[in-house]
């Protein structure tokens, strides 16, 4: 059994990790899914939420939108959206999105479609906001 | 013969067109340095989501999700990728030359080929030709060439396809090779045909899905849509960058050359009225004598 999971992460922009690491916590689709090495082969696709990786004793957090998440002869293979580790949050611009997102959601109702829209900004807001409290120490 | 003020003012003339088509170069070299950036950053994820999407499909029955199953060649969507702005050789023309011939090649073959255009270089083009056929005509896109603008033209194509409005869809773009080589590359986006993937490594993987295949693949599905015309817009960017910066500098160099002959007939010219004066002096002294 090999020691090591291989983290692969992967945005249409650019290729955001490709590391060696000790363990992996993401936000499968029917909740927290925490991967270890030798993990069976395993596809899900992946909510809005904050990805957790632990390497040589250090927690690295990782605010990910929408994606898959693949595991496979101890590689974990992520697609997402979008992926922006916590110290590149720019905590500024999330909270000022979560005041867009929440000013927007008082006056819209809850059939209007774009409803759903804020709502998601509102999520990824928020996890933002929260991934960025959470630099490496 | 002009006179020599005419040629000096050609010169002028020329070397300001020269100025010009120097900076477009220059602007285009810098585009495309970004531009091809983008594209080479763009393939990991497309290369990844095309091999988790193999292996899924091959384990499903071929028509266990619209977007999979065959409908046979009803009506047709091309999805044409051209620029904005021209000076950029052959580039729109191209491919809008082979749009035109997909079109004529075609009819046969399908009870009717629909057309959306990016860009408006590719509208002017075509609305002359087939103006029939031309749906829809976004503009103004390229510019920024992001992931949402794809995912925004792959929505609609899904939900064009899902509601039967089309049964085939495809994409014909400028491929980027290098900076002076675009080649125009056809192809089909609907309904999504998985690469075959080697019999004996996909019987390693068996997934455990998380909720269920059928949902991965309904999920996975349209963002492969989604994806190829991510790629296909930054393909075609960087190709057009590429285009123009070939074309303004073979401009240039035209520009070059033309400068040079000028001058060469310019100093002729100035030497030829010297010569002239010369003589008049000369036998006008002569005849005081």
């Amino acid at each position: 059994m090999a020691e090591k999971l291989k983290l692969e992460m992967v945005t249409p922009y650019k290729r955001v990790l490709s590391q060696e690491v000790d363990e992996i916590t993401a936000p499968g689709y029917l909740g927290e899914l925490g991967l270890l090495p030798g993990h069976t082969p395993l596809l899900t696709t992946m909510k809005v939420g904050e990805l957790t990786y632990r390497q040589d004793g250090d927690l690295f957090h990782v605010a990910v939108n929408w994606g898959y998440l693949e595991v496979e002869n101890d590689t974990v293979t992520v697609l997402v959206d979008t992926a922006e580790k916590a110290d590149e949050i720019d905590l500024e611009r999330a909270k000022a999105a979560l005041g867009r997102a929440e000013e927007a959601l008082k006056t819209l109702s809850q059939e209007d479609k774009n409803f759903a829209v804020m709502e998601a900004a509102l999520e990824r807001a928020v996890i933002r906001i929260q991934v960025a409290g959470k630099k490496v120490r | 013969m002009p006179s020599l003020k005419d040629i000096k003012k050609r010169i002028g003339s020329v070397k300001n067109t020269q100025q010009i088509t120097k900076a477009m170069k220059m602007v285009a070299a810098a585009k495309l340095r970004r531009a091809q950036e983008a594209a080479v950053a763009a393939r990991p994820y497309a290369e990844k989501l095309q091999s988790v999407l193999s292996n899924l499909a091959m384990r499903e029955e071929g028509d266990s999700h619209p977007l999979l199953s065959q409908r046979g060649k009803g009506r047709a969507l091309l999805v044409l990728m051209t620029a904005d702005r021209g000076l950029c050789g052959g580039f729109n023309a191209n491919v809008s030359k082979a749009a035109e011939r997909f079109i004529k090649e075609n009819e046969q073959g399908f009870e009717a080929i629909d057309l959306t255009i990016v860009g408006r270089k590719g509208k002017e083009f075509l609305k002359s030709r087939v103006p029939e056929n031309i749906k829809q005509v976004h503009e103004n896109i390229m510019a920024e060439a992001t992931y949402k603008t794809a995912a925004l033209l792959g929505q609609e194509v899904v939900d064009a396809y899902q509601a039967e409005t089309y049964d085939a869809v495809f994409v014909l773009y400028n491929a980027f090779q290098s900076a002076i080589v675009q080649i125009v590359t056809l192809e089909q986006v609907l309904p999504i045909q998985p690469k075959e993937v080697e019999e004996d490594t996909a019987d390693a993987i068996d997934y455990i899905y998380e909720p269920t295949r059928g949902e991965v693949l309904a999920d996975i599905l349209p963002k492969m849509v989604e994806v190829q015309f991510f790629r296909a817009l930054l393909e075609s960017n960087a190709s057009e960058q590429g285009a123009r910066m070939s074309a303004m500098d073979s401009a240039s160099r035209n520009a070059a050359e033309m400068i040079d002959k000028l001058t060469l007939q310019y100093n002729r010219a100035r030497q030829a009225a010297i010569t002239k004066e010369l003589m008049e002096i000369i036998s006008g002294a002569e005849s005081i004598k």
